[in-house]
């Protein structure tokens, strides 16, 4: 396996290299640390457009990818029962202003494996892209996989990004993912999630989007609680201002005996903006519990009025109070 | 102490709040670095002169004006005063998500520095080893949470500090430690408007004054103003915090009068 992680980072031609170099650029934009993609022990993968760039391999952490006509398909799979010390460290995106990626990912985690992933997509450039995501995740009986991806689509917002993804969290497995998109503009965004839970196993996400302009950022999140005990938490962070708009669809489902489910949503609304929120429970076995709060408005007068106390303008203010919202 | 060193003068502040007002003519002094209390019943007004006093949205007066250190601030928003050096801590402190107690400690600051930030935390007894990167939200008690205010405000070293109940929600050994901070500020050039209820904290001041139905009616010696309130203030009497007094007091009412330096045009 690592002699061919080897033998895939020597294919080293000048346009490789020119490529190489443009997407770690943009990668270090959107937040992620170039140099943890040359170390051996941290599993990473390099995808730029349809160009699988480098791949690195640990013991235990399979990556295959296939390169398409408009993006990648790439399988990722973790034996069963084993624990990877560093997140893998993915990077998606492209360098040009126009175009079409598509990815399309399958996420095996073997029974009782434990890994995290983090993942960067960046469109440092974008003026008329579209960027397509079609993930099917598994999380293994006992298993638990961590994935965080975070966002650059460059300060123009002529982008359209489309994750997709469907995940089955096996009994007593743990699936935490987290979503950020909160530099540059967003472009328009729509979020479709749907995640069904064995018994006691748990499902948390978690999403944060900033938009300005005029952005368009929709949420839709399902999270299925089918086994007896399976608990799931979706978390909503979204802020906007200009004439952007947030939609936010999250359902939760009480299947199953004592399954708890949990939805939270803050969104922040500045100048013309709108936001909305659409919280819709089901509860199917009278055991269950599910519950949701929500608050959208502007930014609260107190907390405002402290950060002007000490000497902070009110936009300064109110800046430090959405990121920290969204950090 | 340089006894006529007057840092804040308060003439004649009238504020209305929709359906009442809440400050009905106060006067008041505050000399350079003295901790300075203002006691008074629930309703008497100590939090709305807070909230004046720091140019809170909707505590505008109406009349009478705030002079720091020599200039006239009555017109001058929160920003503008915090950046001649007056701040606030809240009786109730805003909480929020996200933002790292250190980076809330630094937000004040000129300089920012590790050191400081450390030295503020250590000062109202919180390890900055376990609290530096905690979120200022609500995994924080109520107790954590007005001990970090407080470690902001000293951070920041104001001018002038405004604290409101930075005692309530405290145990009695956080008391001893609130009471030393105070001194300490003190003694490092910061002067104290500290609201409070507790006796404890009345003994720490160099001065105090006394509040009643939203206006300063008297103002002097720590203990003095201590035994009066606790002889002769009687709760909610008619309503909230308008009748402090008791009989014995004999219908005495006195406005502490400071000399004119409005201009009120």
């Amino acid at each position: 396996m690592k002699d061919k992680v080897a033998s895939l980072l020597a294919q080293r031609d000048p346009a490789w290299a020119r490529e190489f170099e443009a997407i770690i650029k943009a990668y270090e934009q959107a937040g992620g640390k170039a140099d943890l993609l040359r170390v051996p022990k941290v599993a990473s993968a390099v995808i730029s457009s349809n160009h699988v760039l480098a791949v690195n391999l640990v013991e235990g952490v399979d990556i295959q990818a296939e390169e398409l006509e408009q993006g990648v398909r790439a399988y990722i799979t973790v034996a069963p029962g084993t624990r990877v010390e560093y997140p893998v460290h993915l990077c998606f995106g492209m360098v040009s202003e126009e175009g079409v990626q598509e990815i399309i990912s399958t996420f095996d985690i073997g029974a009782g494996a434990e890994i995290g992933f983090v993942a960067h997509c960046t469109f440092p450039n974008a003026v008329n892209l579209k960027h397509i995501m079609d993930a099917k995740v598994h999380v293994g009986p006992g298993a638990t996989m961590r994935y965080t991806e975070g966002h650059y689509h460059g300060p123009y917002g002529g982008i359209e990004v489309l994750p997709a993804t469907h995940a089955q969290v096996d009994e007593g497995g743990r699936l935490e993912v987290e979503f950020d998109l909160v530099q540059g503009r967003v472009g328009r965004m729509e979020i479709n999630f749907e995640v069904d839970v064995a018994a006691y196993g748990v499902a948390e996400l978690v999403t944060k989007a900033y938009g300005s302009g005029d952005d368009e950022i929709i949420i839709n999140e399902m999270v299925r609680l089918n086994g007896r005990g399976a608990r799931g938490l979706t978390k909503t962070r979204a802020a906007v201002r200009d004439r952007a708009t947030s939609a936010v669809y999250t359902t939760a489902e009480g299947n199953a005996p004592e399954a708890v489910g949990h939805m939270d949503c803050t969104e922040i609304v500045r100048d013309a903006a709108v936001a909305r929120n659409v919280p819709t429970v089901v509860v199917r076995d009278y055991r269950a519990r599910v519950t949701h709060e929500a608050a959208i408005g502007s930014v609260g007068k107190k907390e405002l009025e402290t950060l002007m106390a000490r000497g902070l303008s009110e936009e300064e203010a109110v800046d430090i109070i959405i990121r920290g919202m969204l950090r | 102490m340089e006894k006529d060193n007057k840092l804040l003068i308060v003439e004649n502040l009238w504020v209305q709040r929709p359906g009442t007002t809440v400050l009905r003519g106060v006067n008041l002094v505050i000399r350079e670095t003295e901790v300075h209390t203002l006691v008074g019943l629930n309703g008497s007004g100590k939090t709305s002169l807070a909230l004046a006093l720091m140019g809170a949205e909707g505590y505008r007066p109406e009349r009478g004006c705030i002079i720091f250190a020599g200039q006239d601030i009555t017109s001058l928003p929160i920003t503008e005063r915090a950046r001649l050096g007056i701040t606030l801590a809240w009786q109730e402190p805003a909480r929020f998500e996200g933002l790292p107690v250190a980076d809330y400690l630094a937000l004040g600051m000129k300089t920012p520095s590790r050191e400081r930030i450390e030295q503020a935390l250590e000062a109202v007894a919180l390890s900055p080893q376990a609290y530096m990167t905690r979120a200022v939200d609500s995994a924080l008690s109520g107790g954590e949470r007005k001990r970090i205010e407080l470690a902001a405000v000293y951070a920041m070293r104001p001018r002038l500090a405004i604290l409101d109940e930075p005692d309530s929600g405290i145990d009695m050994l956080g008391l001893e430690e609130i009471a030393a901070l105070l001194r300490r500020m003190s003694a490092e050039g910061i002067t104290v408007l500290l609201i409070t209820h507790r006796d404890e904290m009345i003994s720490v001041a160099d001065a105090a004054s006394l509040m009643c139905g939203g206006t300063v009616v008297s103002t002097g010696v720590p203990d003095a103003v201590r035994e009066y309130f606790a002889r002769h203030c009687r709760p909610h009497g008619e309503r909230l915090g308008s009748q402090p007094w008791g009989e014995e007091a004999n219908g005495m009412y006195r406005r502490v009068v400071t000399e004119r330096v409005c201009d009120e045009g």
